[in-house]
């Protein structure tokens, strides 16, 4: 084939997008019934490159459209309009255990799709593509602004939408691994609410004296928040992940000063000793440790650390006392946390105080632990460094790729209706019909 | 369509204003732009969500151009019962639009009241986006005397991620190279602006983000000593361009607006090395005495300004000396001898040049070599001579400084804004068509042999 007589073109719209919105690859021009692989490349910070890629073939016009053809291998099959994003794995050579993570924000997610011909499945780097686009998927949307925080010795940052505000107002937990993760905070900024992503257990004020924050440093986090003059102070919510969804039961029950419109609890368990600190609810998993399971691969599974659920009332939070609505999203192969047992019984004991109204769960077959915004690649396991332990350990996160990245998808959307409705909703539309 | 009722509207309005007043403590409107980072002619949904319902508001678009100019448009708008404006699907009432559309919040954008007269728009620095703020107010009159209650900012870029912008000195062709994104080689635009400007990049650096290398050819900069050193100008810059390694040698077009579609005509008419593929002619004019540069040809026309036609705004049209001009062949281009696919588009209300008489000439011409086939025409009523990329906002008269001299007057381009806006967003699509099917589509001639 003459690839001077077929100028194949390729087509990425919107060529600039937010993390979390669809684009549409399409290919024109291609000789009718070819072969073609699309592939799509990215470096990441840390230089480690990651590529996807899907077979397919052009029809008698010479099209492929990617949201409606089916790519009949590679990293992905099947109608996948994004598969190309969230099918990413790191190039043949890698080393193990990497997961992708954008700490820098505020500049895009550079991504270069090409197209090939031929089905292809290796050897990219000596190929000459037929035709190539440059894509950047973006965390912040134009005019959202971020302020990094430090008042009350908070180690934090404040992303603030476009506007005048007031804006209701969220505060982002992450989980075990510490370090200020500012993505999702950025992402949900872009969508209209004023989040500050809190690092709580590797702040500098933890750095530099060795003591671990207490329960206050949330409180002044809500302060800080509530008082901004752009947010919102009586529409706060709490979305937290794994570790930090310990963090947002205990202050949405227990605290007195921080008074929640809503609450997110991804991938984690209410089970903690309820009148310990930061530090003696680490000593509490820890003591568990024997519980530590390996998997043949030798990745550690934490899961059993917090099982049985206990009876114990001092043992979990007393969900019964909630006051405001609270979603569960919960992997169901989740392999570090049981987070799909807290969930029943956290269903339970609401049932039981009569509050369940209040609870919505997401529960997800296949899906692991790692429920990231959307088309963020699965890592069914990584390499991690936590607070409690010196070393790097493999870590299992567990999860199937093609059904977690579905869980992620659907969950975000549900999750934003869910924060839209209990943070901007409340209107009655009834009351207003004098008008 | 609704009917508003003036005084229903301002009771609505105060009511809607004491409740979001009230309300803006706990709960304020949301205003979403989707995409919010787009290329210039790709369309957004601006969405209002969360008012009261049956809330008259105004939607409210603000630019701050590199001149420092402030540039504005607004419709008014009533939400319906679930407290949505959809500027997609909803009515305007008024403003400096009406009716169902979408991207008027661009197009109808004009000087803020008080600005200077005679003002354009166009974006010199391509490499960063144009930021439009949209945001929504209370009510219909006076909303400026209220804080806005949400806004959002657009990102409207004419280059995508991965254009390259190559800045040329060769040989003595200046001009500004755009690469797309990708291996190439790619079919390519020699790219021509109209005269009285500097070198304006925009429409390269869009045509490069759809797929051409495209070339921004500086030729009004210097004085060329005679014609034929300026024809030789316009050869070398198409050869050096022909020889770009990121360049498919045989798929080389020509797109060329006002002066720059003369330059078209005459180089595609006399050259024996340029052979575009195709050419693309906006607001047509082959006016071209000949032996005579550019410059000079403009010279000649200048001694014709005492018969100039000046309106009730005294802003100056040159179109009915135009047409006394080219009704004298001797002073044109012989449009007859292309032998290529041409596109011609022009305005019926072009007020600067007789940009249609011009198309009905290159088509009689052509009827009578024989090569009809070979021309497609667009004209649009109500449109005027700037037709610009689509959403671009629309100059029926702004200022122009006579070359080589500092006289300034205000040009009237013609053009009746909706109208216009309309055959901008048509004509762009149609031309892209064009582009695609003679540059990118068409077998080469070696697959003939």
């Amino acid at each position: 084939m003459d690839r001077k007589q077929y100028c194949v073109k390729l087509s990425v719209q919107p060529s600039r997008g937010l993390m979390d919105e669809k684009f549409i690859v399409l290919i024109q021009n291609a000789l009718p019934g070819s072969q073609l692989t699309i592939r799509a490349l990215h470096q990441c910070e840390d230089g480690h490159s990651w590529e996807a890629f899907g077979h397919y073939t052009a029809d008698t016009t010479g099209t492929i459209n990617v949201s409606e053809d089916p790519s009949i291998g590679g990293t992905y099959s099947g109608v996948e309009q994004m598969g190309l994003l969230w099918s990413f794995r790191p190039i043949p050579g890698s080393k193990s255990g990497l997961r992708m993570r954008k700490k820098n924000i505020q500049t895009p997610m550079e991504v270069t799709i090409s197209v090939y011909q031929g089905h292809q499945t290796e050897g990219f780097a000596d190929l000459v593509p037929l035709s190539g686009v440059a894509v950047e998927r973006w965390y912040m949307a134009p005019g959202v602004r971020r302020i990094p925080v430090t008042e009350g010795g908070l180690t934090a940052a404040l992303f603030l939408p476009s506007g005048p505000g007031p804006f209701p107002g969220l505060l982002d937990l992450w989980g075990g691994g510490g370090q200020l993760v500012e993505y999702r905070a950025a992402l949900l900024a872009s969508h209209g609410f004023a989040s500050m992503a809190i690092d709580y257990l590797t702040a500098k004020i933890t750095m530099e004296t060795g003591k671990m924050v207490d329960n206050q440093y949330f409180e002044t986090a809500y302060r800080v928040l509530q008082q901004h003059p752009q947010v919102c102070g009586s529409k706060i919510a709490m979305i937290g992940l794994s570790f930090g969804t310990s963090i947002t039961l205990k202050m949405a029950v227990y605290s007195e000063v921080i008074k929640l419109s809503a609450a997110v609890c991804i991938s984690g368990s209410h089970v903690q000793p309820v009148d310990g600190s930061v530090e003696e609810i680490l000593r509490f998993f820890q003591k568990n440790g024997e519980k530590t399971r390996f998997s043949e691969k030798n990745e550690v599974i934490w899961r059993d650390l917090l099982l049985p659920i206990p009876t114990d009332p001092s043992l979990k939070v007393n969900v019964g006392r909630l006051q405001c609505p609270l979603l569960l999203v919960v992997g169901e192969d989740d392999q570090n946390w049981p987070s799909q047992e807290s969930a029943l019984d956290i269903k339970e004991m609401m049932a039981r105080a009569g509050n369940s109204h209040l609870l919505t769960v997401l529960s997800y077959p296949n899906a692991g632990h790692l429920i990231e915004p959307p088309y963020t690649p699965h890592a069914r396991s990584s390499t991690l460094k936590t607070v409690e332990i010196e070393e790097k350990v493999m870590c299992l996160w567990g999860g199937q790729t093609v059904e977690h990245s579905r869980a992620q998808e659907d969950a975000w959307k549900k999750m934003v209706v869910f924060l839209r409705e209990n943070l901007y909703g409340g209107r009655n539309p009834t009351s207003f019909s004098h008008l | 369509m609704w009917s508003v009722t003036r005084p229903l509207l301002q009771e609505c309005t105060l009511a809607c204003y004491r409740l979001l007043s009230a309300m803006t403590q706990a709960v304020p409107p949301i205003l979403s732009i989707t995409p919010s980072r787009a290329l210039v002619d790709e369309k957004f949904q601006v969405l209002v969500e969360n008012l009261p319902p049956g809330c008259p508001v105004t939607l409210h678009s603000l630019h701050h151009s590199e001149d420092k100019d402030d540039w504005e448009a607004y419709g008014h708008y009533v939400s319906d019962h679930r407290g949505v404006v959809s500027v997609t699907e909803d009515l305007s009432f008024g403003g400096t639009y009406t009716g169902k559309e979408p991207m008027g919040l661009l197009w109808s954008m004009r000087p803020v009241p008080g600005s200077r007269e005679g003002l354009r728009l166009r974006k010199i620095n391509v490499c960063t986006p144009m930021l439009v703020n949209i945001s929504v107010h209370s009510g219909h009159e006076d909303f400026r005397d209220r804080t806005p209650l949400a806004s959002a900012l657009a990102e409207r870029w004419y280059m995508a991620p991965g254009v390259k912008r190559i800045d040329i000195n060769k040989q003595g062709v200046q001009g500004t190279l755009f690469i797309p994104p990708g291996p190439g080689p790619f079919p390519t635009l020699l790219d021509m602006w109209g005269g009285g400007v500097g070198l304006l990049e925009y429409r390269s650096a869009l045509l490069a983000s759809r797929g051409y290398v495209s070339f921004s050819l500086d030729y009004l900069r210097s004085e060329h000593l005679s014609a034929d050193v300026e024809f030789k100008y316009f050869e070398t810059a198409f050869n050096i361009i022909r020889n770009h390694p990121q360049v498919i040698p045989d798929r080389v077009g020509i797109l060329g607006i006002s002066l720059g579609s003369t330059v078209a005509f005459n180089l595609t008419a006399y050259s024996t090395i340029i052979k575009p593929r195709c050419i693309v002619c906006i607001s047509s004019n082959h006016y071209h005495p000949p032996g005579t540069t550019l410059k000079a040809g403009f010279k000649i026309l200048s001694k014709h300004f005492h018969k100039a036609h000046f309106d009730e705004n005294n802003y100056m049209s040159w179109r009915s000396f135009g047409l006394d001009l080219i009704a004298d062949p001797s002073n044109n281009v012989e449009v007859g001898r292309i032998n290529c696919p041409m596109l011609l588009v022009n305005g019926c209300d072009d007020q600067n040049w007789p940009t249609v008489e011009t198309a009905e000439e290159v088509a009689r011409l052509l009827r009578e070599g024989g090569k009809e086939h070979l021309l497609s025409r667009l004209a649009y009523p109500g449109a005027g001579h700037l037709i610009e990329p689509p959403f671009s906002p629309h100059f029926r008269a702004t200022k122009f400084i006579i070359l080589n001299s500092k006289k300034k007057v205000i040009l009237l381009w013609g053009g009746h804004t909706k109208a216009h806006s309309d055959a901008q967003e048509d004509s762009w699509r149609k031309s892209l068509s064009f582009l695609q099917l003679h540059l990118y589509h068409s077998p080469s001639v070696k697959a003939k042999l």
